[in-house]
């Protein structure tokens, strides 16, 4: 078995300590993802040493759950029939209890608790409008409170765009039942018929009555014994006030002041830092360790546990003084590793499997059309958030508190339960609203680091990745190689399309124009690095391929890209952000200059349908590109928040245009060479283009998520215009890591 | 090993006992408790850990903190003036400018340089100066946005 498969993945040094590693999607109450999930796995990075006396020490100590509840009643753990907020011990299942999801205090104020994380995509603003649609009350008194696995219900993760499609319509059931128990609570206290009560602004009144009365001094901020209603009415987006309007990022004050504590701000009394002792290179072993320099300085703890190395001392500073005066010998790996210049090739002979029998389609008899096979390749990237992997972890007896950044505060407490061998129900992990994400944290490295440091010392200890670390030991974007073949009749109408994906995944790899039995096949295959979710899994990869192919076809067959599409295309959805997006570019109307290109692709994914248009301009003397104006035409059905919606599409633009243009991972024989923002080029001020979005919001629609999707068409319209404007055809992502030779 | 024992931060002296070749960030973060101010790269890349040191904008994850002396530093939490928004903090807010807004204080303090030395910057001076900041969340439009009316507001101010 090859240690760096693309599901068992990573950096593994020994591949059969992994079999017991659990999926880290487990079988849950959501419905199943998407095909594709496989990239949401990536092993973890350390398996430490278990001694026997540690692990009677752990199980035989019985199995009392001890809560590190300190919360006023609130926030207090549910005691009615095991349900509550405590539902995520037992099983990973959502709970029924409405006192699990939503409190009411006294004083009017309404806490609900969601297990999604906040990592900018803005869902706390997204569920406080929820609440405050469906209760209804102002949007001043609703709290959310995020993952945190001791106070929230279970959640499966942050990722695959469900927080706007699951979370959304939950949340609304959840203060849509307590309405309605609200409204029964006043009537029995009035002694009125229900229905000629009306719940608004916090407050329930009786029409041709005086009286009002709150939602505070109604339940006096007792628990609402009662489950959520499946089936409840919700109030449809065409009668929307609070959702469908751009209220503004809740806590926005609290960000451009400085106050926000993320999760490299907390601080615990006695809290020491550290630092982790890195290997030379990926599937290196570590032969001695001489830690007596380090160990002499003053308050430094040394921490070996097999394979893993760590320190903590009074400050960064020391800490990292500390591990540089470590002495570690490494043993590398005695076969070379796989290293850049071999990758595709790589992908494509160690598949897993062929692709199906009879997939592969014959050119079609000449003179009736064209036909066209290409092959198509996108690097791997780094998601680099700009607060790296962090945690701060804390020991009380054997009870564990981590904070740390990351998509899946559940599956960091399984990860640290089993790394650190104890019960689940000793860790609580607390995820501050998070600087950011794009798919990059849904492991918890960090968070098993810091609580095995803090182990060690006996003190609280906190522990952020370096940006070097970062760029090496955290997983990447999946590298890929895609293959279309495809055959045009002389009717200008697509007849055949085979599409397949080498390592890079499954999503958008279906093609949205009108192929009947097209055949796509997603072929996993052995990674050299570690690999794993990014903002819309392999779309990108695919959506490249699949829209730079149509734009060859169109430029073969001499006719216009868009009419192209259009004339393949049914999918009413499809066409009306096709048209919408060229219409607003000016399509037909853009001048034609030297030296000037402009493109155009189209995307679905996860429910989002997105039309790019990009105009660019090339500089021959130099090589350089610049993007100089993008519009993109964004459909995800009801728009929750305009505002957000539209600053989620122009930030995945900006993103984009990094792995369109120059991102890219080079690495040789288990080392990255460009680990640092010096070396590895992200987007900044001057790539970004002016960006106009317009979106279409389709009220009689449920609401797709939208972190992603948007994120799908800026490298081919980007590609398609570099074609335009050149006509040299590039078919790799990056495009022009090194500029564009003339 | 020499040390730092006072640092002029926000308006105050603020006591510390800190090894002078520590960077200025660490000492403001973990010893001040100030940690608005943000770690993003360590290599004066990223932007995020700017501050002011005499109103001059400096990445303090290459400042070490025994360079300083007695000059005035300004972090992010010392840039609003008697209780108000500076007027690029509110521009920030009014345009809806961040989504993981862990850019935000080092935009915040980049930008306010900015408009202090040139209060009427042109588009291609802003882009010029603010190229050092990185908004992973690419939401540089809009901050660009908020700069310009932060400019407009802070000239009408002045009148």
């Amino acid at each position: 078995m090859n240690p760096h498969s693309a599901a068992g993945a990573g950096l593994s040094r020994d591949s059969t300590s992994h079999r017991d590693v659990k999926p880290l999607l487990q079988s849950t109450s959501e419905p199943a993802l998407f095909p594709e999930q496989y990239e949401l796995h990536a092993a973890p990075l350390h398996r430490f040493e278990v001694t026997r006396r540690g692990f009677l020490k752990t199980f035989g100590g019985g199995l009392a759950v001890l809560w590190l509840l300190d919360l006023s009643d609130a926030r207090a753990q549910s005691e009615s029939g095991g349900g509550g907020r405590a539902a995520g011990r037992g099983g990973n299942r959502r709970p029924p209890e409405l006192a699990a999801w939503l409190h009411i205090a006294a004083d009017g104020t309404v806490t609900v608790f969601s297990g999604k994380t906040e990592v900018g995509q803005n869902v706390r603003t997204m569920l406080v409008q929820a609440v405050a649609e469906e209760l209804p009350a102002p949007l001043a008194t609703i709290k959310i409170v995020l993952a945190d696995t001791t106070l929230v219900p279970w959640d499966a993760g942050t990722f695959g765009s469900r927080s706007t499609p699951d979370m959304f319509p939950q949340i609304r059931r959840v203060a849509a039942t307590a309405r309605e128990a609200l409204i029964d609570l006043a009537a029995k206290q009035w002694n009125v018929d229900r229905a000629t009560l009306t719940a608004a602004d916090g407050k329930i009144s009786r029409a041709g009555d005086a009286r009002t009365i709150g939602f505070g001094e109604l339940t006096k901020g007792e628990k609402l014994v009662l489950n959520v209603s499946e089936s409840i009415a919700l109030t449809p987006a065409s009668a929307w006030k609070i959702a469908g309007t751009s209220v503004p990022k809740i806590d926005g004050p609290s960000f451009v002041t400085g106050q926000h504590a993320y999760t490299t701000d907390v601080s615990r009394p006695g809290m020491l830092h550290g630092r982790v002792l890195r290997p030379a290179a990926f599937g290196a072993t570590l032969v001695s360790l001489d830690a007596t320099a380090a160990e002499a300085m003053p308050g430094i703890t040394v921490v070996r546990d097999g394979e893993f190395v760590g320190v903590t001392a009074p400050t960064e500073h020391l800490a990292a003084r500390a591990v540089a005066a470590l002495r570690a010998e490494w043993a590398s790996q005695t076969t070379p590793q796989v290293s850049q210049r071999d990758l595709f090739a790589q992908l494509k002979a160690h598949a897993r499997n062929s692709p199906a029998a009879g997939a592969r389609i014959d050119a079609p008899p000449p003179g009736e059309g064209v036909s066209l096979r290409q092959s198509y390749t996108v690097d791997y990237i780094a998601h680099a958030p700009l607060e790296p992997r962090a945690a701060v972890a804390e020991w009380q007896g054997e009870q564990l508190t981590v904070w740390t950044g990351s998509q899946r505060p559940f599956g960091v407490r399984g990860e640290l339960a089993q790394a650190l061998r104890i019960p689940e129900e000793r860790v609580r992990v607390i995820v501050p609203d998070t600087g950011s994400g794009y798919g990059g944290k849904h492991t918890g490295e960090a968070a098993v680091e810091a609580a095995r440091l803090a182990r060690a010392a006996g003190k609280p200890v906190k522990l952020v990745w370096t940006r070097e670390e970062e760029f090496t030991w955290a997983y990447f974007r999946p590298a890929g190689v895609m293959e279309i073949a495809s055959t045009v009749g002389a009717d200008g109408i697509i007849r055949t399309w085979e599409h397949f994906n080498y390592n890079s995944g499954n999503a958008g790899i279906r093609s949205p124009y009108d192929v009947p039995g097209q055949r796509t096949e997603f072929l996993q295959s052995q990674s050299p690095l570690r690999q794993g979710s990014y903002r819309a899994l392999a779309a990108t990869a695919n959506h490249f391929a699949r829209e730079t192919h149509i734009d060859e076809l169109a430029r073969t067959l001499r006719v216009d890209p868009l009419a192209f599409r259009l004339k393949n295309l049914s999918d009413a959805r499809a066409r009306a952000v096709l048209e919408a997006a060229t219409a607003a570019f000016g399509w037909g109307k853009v001048e034609r200059t030297a030296g000037h290109g402009r493109g155009v692709a189209l995307g679905l994914d996860k429910g989002g349908y997105l039309a790019t248009c990009a105009k660019i301009s090339i500089d021959p003397a130099r090589g350089t590109v610049r993007v100089l104006r993008v519009v993109q035409a964004f459909e995800c059905g009801a728009v929750i928040n305009p505002e957000h919606l539209k600053n989620q599409n122009e930030g995945s633009i900006v993103q984009g245009l990094g792995g369109a243009l120059f991102e890219g991972i080079r690495f040789e024989n288990g080392k990255i060479l460009n680990p640092r923002f010096s070396s590895y080029r992200v987007p900044r001020f001057s790539d970004a283009p002016k960006i106009e979005i317009v979106l279409i919001d389709r009220k009689d629609l449920p609401s797709a998520g939208a972190g992603e999707a948007p994120i799908v068409g800026i490298a081919p319209a980007v590609g398609n215009a570099i074609c335009d404007a050149t006509g040299i055809r590039l078919r790799a992502l990056p495009l022009v890591p090194n500029g564009l030779k003339v | 090993m020499s040390r730092v024992t006072s640092l002029q931060v926000n308006g105050a002296a603020h006591a510390c006992d800190a090894d002078a070749e520590r960077p200025l960030l660490s000492v403001l973060r973990d010893d001040l408790a100030l940690t608005g101010t943000k770690y993003g790269c360590g290599e004066g890349q990223c932007g995020a850990c700017t501050v002011h040191i005499d109103g001059v904008p400096v990445r303090s994850c290459l400042t070490p903190v025994g360079s300083v002396g007695p000059q005035k530093i300004t972090t992010v939490e010392g840039i609003a003036r008697a209780g108000r928004l500076h007027p690029l903090q509110q521009a920030l807010l009014d345009v809806g400018a961040f989504q993981c807004a862990y850019c935000a204080p080092g935009m915040v303090m980049s930008g306010a340089a900015l408009l202090a030395k040139n209060p009427e910057p042109t588009d291609e001076e802003i882009i010029r100066f603010m190229d050092g900041n990185v908004c992973r969340c690419g939401g540089y439009g809009r901050i660009f946005e908020a700069i310009k009316r932060a400019a407009a507001t802070m000239k009408g101010s002045a009148k």
